[in-house]
């Protein structure tokens, strides 16, 4: 089963190799990872999409929680939550039709296109990680993808929970 | 504010922290340490001979004192060398800390001569580790870096110093943080009020308990809690092989250590506990034998100061995050509140099964008169140590022998690498011992694989003027390795044999040293008698001993705890 963990570290050298490094020593898997300075900019906030079941999702939590610069990790999949990533793709746009019909997906999808030129647009889009999947394979069906690069997912606790030093 | 380089910083902030004892080797990235070191006798420096043998002296005089073990080496390959021992270190939870040179930082990722980076190298294998990039941050780095190594579960801490913040030449203002406090690291001491009165719950009701006492009863210093619980609760009591000694090998109560080569009656009453007490064990993989036929009765209350060892491989049904002497002295407070004596009439049915295993006496051996057991040298170690020295050990079939057929009375006096099982280990080991208790009694238990991997540490000795005794069980074999071949590969035995032996006896005579052959068992006692009898010299004993002896008893791969051999031809 997927799951999201959300780290809350020192926004110190090395940290995140450690911290990606308890995860190929141990032989857990990593789907994404995301990660940069919180408006502390002593800490940083990181946040993995991995999956397994409950046993290892337990051991993650705990060795990465074991790590000295780490100060919290929550499974955010185990309450409600938001989670968010961001896609950036180049589609080829050789014809009209083509043209429009990326356009025509792009605004079904409420995503934008910020990059124009003679032969390719540059879309952006967010959403969940099925969402920007979904828009990758319609993209595909009507155009060609050039390129396409993706945050991996972000997320935070729906409601009063928090994770703060 | 006092001025000084950094490298006087370095020399400073151990002064500081309290370190006696620092083991390295100096080179070009740490000519600087090494100068300020040579202006001050308050810290010792050690000259070892090669940089591995430094982090096991340090670990040795960890594991025998409590205290923070110290290295000090170059950049590259005596950062590398070191890395053997770290691992060694960390496996075991000791604490440790490890300065390493590094090139000037301008150099870094330069590949400059002697680089590697020794943060990235060790991660795995530290706890936590430091570069330091600033003069000024030396004394927080060196105050943090023990802190973390001897606090929580213990381990080792790499400090890495580039050779340009070390310089002699330029100064800066020291200051030494009195409190080290990280807002990310706040181990949890005390156990849960609500999982302490969950296991006083289960303990009391429990009809067959047995104690499962781990290393962490060791670090923690909660060897005589411990013993003082077994006593209340009246229930058997095993030791890991990192935790022998934690309760006195001549308890009453104890039943030997317990795993792969644990005793029947130890693997026995864990198997048929309706409740195991673990304090300070890991349920490592040579304890449990297959985990989907362990203890299947038991109501299993595991008590770790490391949150993440608890339910790794065995689910546990009360788990407690707690360092085992506060967590001890808890379930003691609680457990004044409860009359035990309708409890020692419910469990003495299973004193009587206990007594029962204990009668099959399972670690008696076939004596010979034509060859020498390595049973009966460590039974005859024990008896001319009186059971005080403190053993240190290599890995192998000697190893297994020490751990069996040597009571260990006090914490800290069985000295091995029970979870890196690294060859090599002994002798530098037994050498931090002696270090850290010069009257005392320092022995290393070795083999002849064992003690070549480390062996031109005998100079060392000779320098430091170490009387250490070396017991090498010497069967011309890589013993471990040889009884698996016999075990599992029909006696083909593939590179674990050594056809060109040393004269042992010759060799420790170049090193300056009494070396001491022994080929007969009636020579056996009159020989130890001799080793013991050199109290200021130290002494290789070659020991020849019956190459075809097998350690048992040994569990049978796959099965539950209490399936074991028990010789050669009996099983359970």
């Amino acid at each position: 089963m997927k799951r999201i963990i959300s780290v809350l570290m020192e926004n110190a050298p090395g940290a995140l190799s450690r911290i990606v490094g308890v995860f190929s020593q141990r032989g857990y898997n990593v789907d994404s990872l995301c990660v940069a300075p919180t408006d502390d900019p002593s800490l940083s906030r990181l946040t993995i999409t991995t999956h397994g079941d409950n046993k290892v999702i337990e051991q993650i939590t705990k060795q990465v929680n074991k790590l000295i610069d780490v100060l919290k990790v929550v499974d955010l999949t185990e309450n409600a939550h938001v989670e968010r990533e961001l896609m950036l793709v180049k589609v080829a746009t050789r014809t009209e039709t083509m043209r429009a019909e990326v356009k025509r997906n792009t605004d079904i999808f409420r995503a934008r296109i910020v990059d124009v030129n003679a032969s390719n647009y540059t879309i952006e889009i967010t959403g969940t990680t099925d969402k920007l999947d979904a828009f990758a394979t319609t993209i595909n069906q009507c155009a060609e993808i050039i390129e396409s690069s993706r945050t991996g997912v972000c997320g935070l606790a729906r409601g009063e929970r928090a994770l703060r030093p | 504010m006092k001025m000084m380089s950094g490298a006087a910083m370095v020399v400073e902030a151990l002064k500081d922290v309290g370190v006696t004892h620092v083991f390295g080797y100096p080179g070009g990235a740490v000519l600087d340490i090494y100068d300020a070191l040579f202006a001050q006798d308050e810290v010792k420096h050690v000259l070892v001979r090669h940089e591995q043998a430094a982090a096991h002296m340090a670990d040795g005089y960890a594991r025998s004192t409590g205290k923070t073990g110290t290295v000090l080496v170059t950049s590259g390959p005596g950062a590398t060398n070191t890395i053997t021992g770290i691992a060694t270190a960390y496996m075991d939870s000791i604490p440790m800390v490890v300065l390493s040179g590094q090139v000037p930082s301008m150099h870094i990722g330069e590949d400059a001569f002697q680089e590697t980076d020794m943060v990235g190298c060790s991660r795995p294998i530290v706890k936590h580790s430091f570069l330091v990039k600033r003069a000024v941050d030396i004394p927080e780095a060196i105050a943090k870096a023990f802190y973390i190594a001897n606090t929580g579960r213990p381990g080792p801490v790499v400090v890495d110093l580039p050779k340009d913040i070390v310089n002699v030449q330029e100064e800066h203002p020291y200051s030494f943080p009195q409190d080290v406090s990280m807002r990310s690291y706040n181990p949890t001491e005390k156990g849960h009020a609500k999982q302490i009165k969950k296991a006083v719950q289960s303990l009391t009701t429990a009809k067959r308990p047995v104690l499962y006492v781990g290393g962490g009863a060791i670090a923690s210093d909660a060897s005589a809690i411990v013993t003082e619980l077994a006593e209340r609760l009246n229930a058997p009591v095993t030791c890991t092989l990192m935790g022998l000694g934690a309760i006195s090998g001549t308890h009453e109560q104890f039943v030997g250590m317990l795993g792969m080569h644990g005793t029947l009656e130890a693997n026995k009453c864990m198997h048929n506990a309706d409740c195991i007490l673990a304090l300070g064990a890991r349920f490592d993989d040579r304890v449990t034998n297959n985990v989907d036929k362990f203890c299947p009765h038991a109501d299993i209350i595991h008590v770790d100061i490391d949150p993440a060892s608890i339910s790794k491989t065995v689910n546990a049904h009360i788990p407690v995050v707690g360092s085992v002497d506060k967590v001890a002295q808890q379930l003691l407070s609680a457990l004044d509140k409860h009359d035990l004596s309708e409890q020692r009439t419910r469990i003495s049915p299973w004193w009587e099964q206990v007594n029962q295993w204990r009668s099959r006496q399972c670690l008696n051996y076939a004596a010979s008169e034509e060859s020498i057991k390595p049973q009966a040298v460590i039974q005859s170690l024990y008896k001319h140590t009186g059971g005080e020295a403190f053993i240190s050990s290599d890995v192998g079939q000697h190893q297994m022998f020490a751990a069996l057929y040597y009571p260990y009375k006090k914490p800290r006096q069985w000295i091995n690498s029970g979870g890196l099982g690294t060859m090599g280990f002994g002798l530098p080991a037994a050498m931090g011992v002696q270090f850290a208790h010069p009257e005392a009694v320092s022995v290393v238990v070795t083999g002849d694989g064992s003690i070549q991997m480390n062996i031109q540490e005998l100079s060392t000795c000779l320098q430091y003027n170490l009387p250490v005794k070396i017991i090498s069980l010497n069967n011309r074999a890589l013993g471990m390795v040889r009884q698996w071949q016999d075990m599992n590969y029909k006696g083909r035995y593939s590179h674990s044999y050594m056809d060109s032996m040393p004269d042992f006896v010759k060799l420790a005579e170049a090193y300056g040293h009494v070396g001491i052959k022994v080929e007969h068992p009636d020579e056996l006692d009159e020989a130890m008698k001799r080793c013991f009898s050199y109290t200021d010299r130290l002494v290789f004993m070659d020991i020849a001993v019956d190459q075809n002896e097998h350690v048992y008893p040994m569990q049978i791969k796959h099965g539950a705890m209490d399936d074991m051999r028990l010789s050669k031809t009996e099983r359970t």
